[in-house]
């Protein structure tokens, strides 16, 4: 009896509702936490795996040695390699393809390189407009590797230690 | 009365009519960006913020992308209503505003009938949505029309109840008049006396203009967008302009019946109502105005959708009765002069 009679004040006085307002109410006033994206990002892991590239010596020289272990570790067949023997002898890729539409980005071939050669930057924002740039080649691999080489050495300097 | 006489008669009517006209689209204009603003506030997120300064100019940029689309008619729709629907929306929406009176003197038809005619034009605007339904030839959108139609049959009655319980109160049709007989400060404004009136009145506002938690006529998660599922283009932005600016009467019909219109509300308060003296009526009725569309904008981001059998419910066993109670309540009080108000 008493609890019908509270529930019909409850509900003739709209209670419920003006409790619902009033916490959208609040809301209203919260501090907003959007990240702004083109002009601010949010933090990036050091563990990010984004885009590939290959590495190189400080001396210049390449440092993939064509053992093809990435090839053979990779869950999703992505990375093609050819081998040849350069002029001075040394063991080196003729072709290095990743595909990107198979690649998973799983990280495996950066753990099976014994020379940390082939890695996976933090980079994300990159698109592929036109068929066939899914495909990168040495050339592009080892030109994203110069272009983010102190990036990409301080994010391995900073993760070494869990390695 | 002569030729030239009427011709510089009917100037001036125009004139009248594109100084509300213009008003109330900018209103439309700014409601969509505050909604998208607020809600998104509720949200705990920033919103539209691009275009211009705080995404000032985000309905411009919204408009213009309607009008640059294409108008695509079904080709099992029957055309002429097809076509005439979204014109049948608006043209009540805008016509009501004739009788709005935005301060003393500042109606474009002080007419006796005020409420009347009011009553009748919210009602006309069902036409368009039911017309729109049945025209596209659609399931969706014959859905959303028929629940409005029925939605609108059973708000309609507890708004016009709504709305006797004002008349008596008032003595008058004439919406001026209305708004003058509530003269004498916040408390003799009629939300008080008519508590449970103005309470329906809100909430069947609200249904009559198909907003959340009424919204069952489009109901986007049920029957995608109601009635103008198959409208695109400006015939689309057609429906947006008569929802908003229906959104903005249902506002100022709140304010002049119920909140005292263009009176300050610091009047009858020492001091403060002389202090306050040289703000004009207009913009008091403005402030009114913001307050109820802002209410519309909080009460979307709050309340889920009601189901549709709750909303006849609702209608039909609960506000309908409580109209019906207090007009007698208010018929009794001013036939009798009851203190404290009559």
């Amino acid at each position: 009896m008493v609890k019908t009679i509270i529930r019909i004040i409850k509900s003739f006085t709209l209670w419920e509702l003006f409790a619902g307002l009033l916490l959208t109410g609040k809301y209203f006033w919260k501090r907003k936490f959007t990240v702004q994206f083109p002009e601010e990002k949010t933090p990036v892991s050091p563990r990010f795996r984004g885009l590939h590239a290959l590495r190189r010596y400080p001396n210049g020289e390449e440092r993939c040695i064509a053992c093809k272990l990435c090839e053979a570790v990779c869950p999703a067949l992505a990375i093609t390699i050819d081998s040849e023997q350069r002029a001075d002898g040394s063991r080196r890729t003729k072709s290095y393809e990743i595909d990107l539409f198979k690649c998973i980005y799983c990280g495996m071939c950066e753990e099976a390189c014994p020379v940390d050669s082939i890695v996976l930057t933090d980079m994300s924002h990159y698109h592929i407009a036109e068929r066939g740039e899914n495909i990168l080649t040495k050339e592009k691999l080892l030109a994203i590797g110069d272009k983010y080489e102190e990036q990409i050495a301080a994010a391995r300097e900073e993760e070494g230690r869990y390695r | 009365m002569n030729l030239s006489q009427a011709i510089i008669e009917l100037i001036w009517i125009v004139l009248g009519i594109i100084a509300i006209i213009v008003p109330v689209m900018i209103g439309v204009l700014a409601f969509t960006y505050a909604e998208r603003k607020v809600l998104a506030f509720m949200h705990v997120r920033i919103g539209p913020n691009r275009v211009g300064p705080f995404g000032f100019f985000q309905p411009l940029a919204d408009a213009i992308k309607l009008l640059h689309k294409e108008i695509i008619i079904p080709a099992v729709a029957d055309k002429f209503i097809f076509i005439l629907a979204p014109v049948l929306s608006i043209a009540p929406a805008l016509a009501a505003w004739a009788v709005i009176p935005f301060a003393q003197g500042w109606v474009l038809a002080n007419i006796n009938a005020g409420i009347l005619y009011v009553l009748a034009m919210t009602s006309f605007g069902a036409y368009g949505i039911l017309l729109s339904g049945w025209a596209s030839n659609s399931k969706y959108a014959l859905f959303g029309s028929l629940r409005s139609a029925a939605q609108m049959v059973a708000y309609e009655i507890a708004m016009g109840f709504a709305l006797i319980g004002v008349m008596l109160a008032a003595g008058s049709l004439n919406l001026s008049q209305i708004v003058l007989a509530q003269s004498g400060g916040i408390w003799h404004w009629y939300w008080l006396p008519l508590l449970p009136l103005f309470v329906v009145y809100l909430i069947s506002g609200v249904s009559e203009t198909n907003r959340a938690p009424f919204d069952v006529a489009e109901g986007e998660s049920e029957i995608v967008a109601g009635y103008h599922v198959e409208y695109g283009g400006m015939a689309f932005g057609v429906f947006f302009l008569a929802e908003y600016s229906n959104m903005l009467l249902i506002s100022a019909l709140v304010s002049l019946f119920f909140l005292g219109g263009w009176l300050s509300p610091l009047q009858g308060i020492p001091g403060l109502e002389t202090w306050f003296a040289w703000v004009p009526g207009v913009i008091w009725f403005l402030i009114k105005i913001i307050f109820f569309s802002f209410l519309y904008l909080w009460l979307r981001a709050t309340f889920p959708r009601y189901r549709y059998d709750q909303i006849m419910r609702l209608g039909w066993k609960v506000l309908i009765p409580i109209t019906l109670i207090w007009i007698v309540v208010v018929a009794v009080a001013a036939r009798f002069n009851l203190p404290p108000w009559w």
